[in-house]
């Protein structure tokens, strides 16, 4: 019992780096940290399904990181998309710059 | 020991590389910082018995994503933000409130570990992986082909639209 790793570690670990990617996404306001910020929290959601995929020897839940793997992506494309285009517009990625819906 | 030494190393370098990410002034050190947490990542997926997730951890976030983010900030050369945080209230209360939320989620921690021991094997091939995505998961894996092609689309429309505006 003592020389295994419980799920319990992991799932604290994951509580941990999803709480520091919170923080970073309130704190920073360079809009291209505030994104990374975000797939922080995501990978740390990955990580606690693997955990449990293990803990339960349940394959479903490695399923599930791979469709969180697909928005990531797909968010990353659509965001890094969206902060050039407001970089053009504005000169600027600060959020609080960006307090318009019409640019 | 051994496991809870591995543990111990990979969680602290994770930990360290994600307060590096949030706090580095310059981002580059930011996205440099976050490769490297999602490498240890990418480890921990290893000992849990996720060898295929490990391998698209590398190939998606560290070669893909991040090098998309590292592009992006070397094209607009948006290593600094002028100002960080203007009202000098912000900082303490964000800080305070995601101390808040990990001890809401570190609450779990403390549950009971049942059946921690017993350790579950199962076959985690990238065989019997897709043969789940493939049988069981047929319907949202090509819901996320729509999502991808519509990501798609949208970041040529974006860009269309700009080209159209410039000239």
């Amino acid at each position: 019992m003592n020389e295994t790793v419980t799920v319990n570690w992991y799932v604290a670990l994951g509580a941990l780096l999803f709480a520091i990617g919170a923080i970073g996404v309130l704190v920073r306001r360079n809009t291209i940290i505030v994104f990374m910020c975000i797939e922080l929290m995501l990978n740390s959601a990955n990580l606690v399904f693997v955990a449990f995929a293990r803990q339960f020897g349940d394959i479903n839940g490695q399923i599930f990181v791979f469709f969180v793997m697909t928005v990531a992506a797909a968010e990353v494309a659509v965001g890094l998309a969206l902060i050039v285009a407001i970089f053009r517009s504005k000169n600027s990625i600060s959020i609080d710059e960006i307090s318009l819906l019409k640019g | 020991m051994g496991p809870v030494v591995l543990f111990a190393i990979l969680a602290t370098i994770a930990i360290v590389a994600a307060l590096g990410m949030v706090f580095s002034r310059n981002a580059i050190h930011s996205a440099l910082y976050l490769v490297l947490n999602l490498g240890t990542i990418a480890v921990f997926y290893l000992i849990l018995n996720a060898p295929f997730i490990a391998m698209v951890q590398v190939a998606v976030y560290a070669g893909a994503i991040m090098v998309l983010f590292l592009f992006v900030i070397m094209l607009l050369g948006a290593e600094r933000v002028g100002r960080e945080a203007p009202e000098p209230w912000q900082r303490p209360l964000a800080i305070s409130l995601g101390i808040a939320l990990a001890a809401t989620l570190i609450f779990s921690f403390f549950a009971d570990p049942q059946a921690a021991s017993t350790v579950t094997t199962m076959d985690a091939s990238p065989a019997a992986l897709g043969i789940a995505l493939f049988e069981r998961y047929v319907f949202p894996f090509e819901v996320t082909s729509v999502l991808l092609l519509t990501a798609m689309i949208g970041v040529v429309v974006l860009r269309s639209r700009k080209e159209n505006r410039g000239g």
